[in-house]
């Protein structure tokens, strides 16, 4: 793999007025150039210091970054200015100057970086369409939606051709919808000028819909990082186990009978494995929990359902066996024989 | 009566307007390296911030009548005389300047961190931010600042009839004050009632003008 961004048991401890508080703990991540790569973490847990210490707008206290190999802390501060503009940013605030135009933003990192005004003019133009807001140049910030402002930032962030983008937050004061697009933009970008993209989130769906790999962050340490289909898949750490699996391990309270987990590691979203298994077994087959989803027409994700009788429950294993989907029955401790009752399945 | 009054009134906005501009040629430097040397600051210089900040109040902290006449042996150093508009001009700088850099300053912390931020994610350098960023993003604030600190410059300057420096307050300290002609104290009252209207008006409308914010 080509390492574009190397972190190398990276921490970071501020120094506040009630001791100290350790924000990032013996960090350790490669990013792959031209991957879209996430990190997720609850807030607090120490991602957005994370993505800071990326491009040295906060400086790591252990450890260090490394940028096509070669190591931030050895910079001049002109050469850290240099190396920045290798890197866009964009922010959950889109934080654009709010006295210039759209098209005077785009220019400035062109601007800062010795651009001739006429040639910045022209390539910010250009960065405008590609966004999709070429016929709002001379509009302000303040004039534009919560979208727009993000396209805005973006075309900014890749206007001096960086290698690499950093997004921090940046759908989460987004609505759903304009979310989606803004992820498609990003991975356009990604996919058509091959610059690398870090993604910093606290929403699963932005991983899913946009990541390669995934990092997730807990309590300022690394948990757990991965492919996206892996990690999805079967998770390993707990805070990975309650981001994908939400709280159904936390319940047992769980009906009698034989409980199987399928999971569904990515084959067709169009296949409908639970309807063929129960037309062609002939049992009857209760669901406990679903949460699948659809990421890129593959199906991710688990389903625990019941079956009540030895027997039948034989016959939807061999089944499983036979089109090969990976299931393991599941024994949770059946204290009380309590049904699990309608309203509660609807909470599913 | 009516030409005394022109010429008071010719060496007040003298007194106002060469003030205004010399205490801003202090003041947004120092307004500047306050906030730049912020503990917050893109650039923290914790001494030299503490530095300038004491001395900045010390001078704020003289009453200006009083500053007005410790400064003479400067100003009849600087301009050769301590009577009359010019040598107005020297301590009314000398008692804005720090007013002044207090006003930038409280504008130039109004800017989003986001922004600054920004700017040096994309490799801004500190000059870059304060002359690209700091001061066009505070630019309205410093606006309404200045509708502040000219009217105050203009009311200063009034005060300085008291020791023979000219202008519609000497007017009315020697007319309306010493001989009791109680009408030209009016008349001078109302035309610097209207001075500070019309400056106020001209600062607000420029600033509100030049804000791309709210459109």
């Amino acid at each position: 793999m080509d390492v574009i961004v190397s972190l190398k048991s990276m921490g970071k401890v501020f120094h506040t007025k009630n001791g100290d508080v350790k924000a990032l703990d013996n960090i350790n991540l490669d990013v792959g150039r031209g991957e879209i790569f996430g990190i997720i973490g609850l807030s607090g847990a120490g991602k957005s210091t994370l993505v800071r210490c990326i491009n040295y707008l906060e400086i790591p206290t252990e450890g260090d970054v490394f940028f096509e190999g070669k190591a931030l802390k050895s910079m001049s501060e002109l050469q850290i200015r240099r190396v920045r503009r290798d890197m866009g940013m964009i922010f959950q605030q889109f934080n654009l100057l709010s006295q210039r135009n759209i098209l005077d933003n785009v220019c400035f990192p062109l601007e800062i970086s010795g651009v001739s005004k006429a040639k910045a003019r022209q390539r910010a133009k250009e960065l405008l369409s590609l966004v999709g807001l070429s016929n709002r140049e001379k509009a302000y910030p303040a004039q534009l939606s919560g979208g727009q402002k993000q396209r805005v930032a973006i075309a900014r962030a890749i206007a001096t051709n960086p290698k690499l983008l950093l997004c921090d937050e940046a759908t989460s004061a987004l609505d759903p919808n304009t979310t989606g697009q803004i992820l498609e933009l990003i991975k356009d970008i990604n996919k058509k000028m091959g610059i690398t993209v870090i993604v910093i989130t606290h929403e699963m769906k932005v991983i899913e819909s946009i990541c390669d790999k995934v990092a997730i962050i807990e309590n300022s340490k690394i948990a757990e990082v991965g492919k996206v289909e892996d990690i999805f898949a079967n998770p390993q750490s707990d805070i990975g186990k309650k981001l994908i699996l939400g709280d159904v391990i936390e319940r047992r309270e769980i009906v009698s009978g034989v409980k199987l987990r399928i999971e569904f590691d990515g084959r067709s979203s169009f296949e409908p494995v639970l309807s063929n298994m129960i037309l062609s077994c002939g049992i009857p087959v209760n669901i406990l929990y679903a949460q699948t989803k659809d990421i890129g027409g593959s199906a991710y994700g688990h389903m625990i359902i019941q079956i009540s009788g030895e027997e039948e429950a034989q016959r939807a294993k061999r089944y499983l066996d036979g089109i090969k989907i990976k299931y393991h029955e599941i024994d949770f401790p059946d204290k009380d024989n309590e049904k699990i009752s309608l309203e509660k399945r609807k909470e599913y | 009566m009516v030409s005394m009054i022109l010429t008071g009134l010719y060496e007040t906005l003298l007194m106002t307007a060469a003030s205004s501009f010399f205490s801003y040629v202090i003041g947004i430097p120092l307004g500047v390296i306050l906030v730049v040397s912020d503990t917050n600051g893109i650039k923290p210089m914790p001494v030299l911030n503490g530095v300038l900040g004491s001395v900045i109040n010390l001078i704020r902290s003289v009453p200006f009548m009083i500053l007005l006449i410790m400064v003479i042996p400067l100003t009849r150093l600087m301009v050769g005389t301590s009577i009359g508009p010019v040598a107005v001009i020297p301590p009314l700088v000398i008692a804005a300047a720090p007013y002044i850099a207090r006003m930038v300053e409280s504008s130039l912390k109004e800017v989003d961190a986001g922004v600054i931020e920004a700017a040096k994610s994309m490799g801004a350098s500190n000059m870059q931010i304060i002359f690209k960023v700091l001061l066009p993003e505070s630019r309205p604030s410093l606006l309404v600042g200045a509708a502040i600190s000219v009217t105050t410059i203009l009311g200063y300057s009034a005060m300085a009839g008291f020791t023979g420096g000219g202008g519609l307050g000497t007017i009315a300290i020697n007319y309306g004050y010493y001989r009791y002609q109680t009408d030209i104290m009016f008349i001078t009252v109302a035309i610097l009632v209207i001075l500070v209207q019309i400056i106020q008006e001209i600062f607000m409308r420029s600033s509100k003008r030049c804000d791309k914010r709210v459109k």
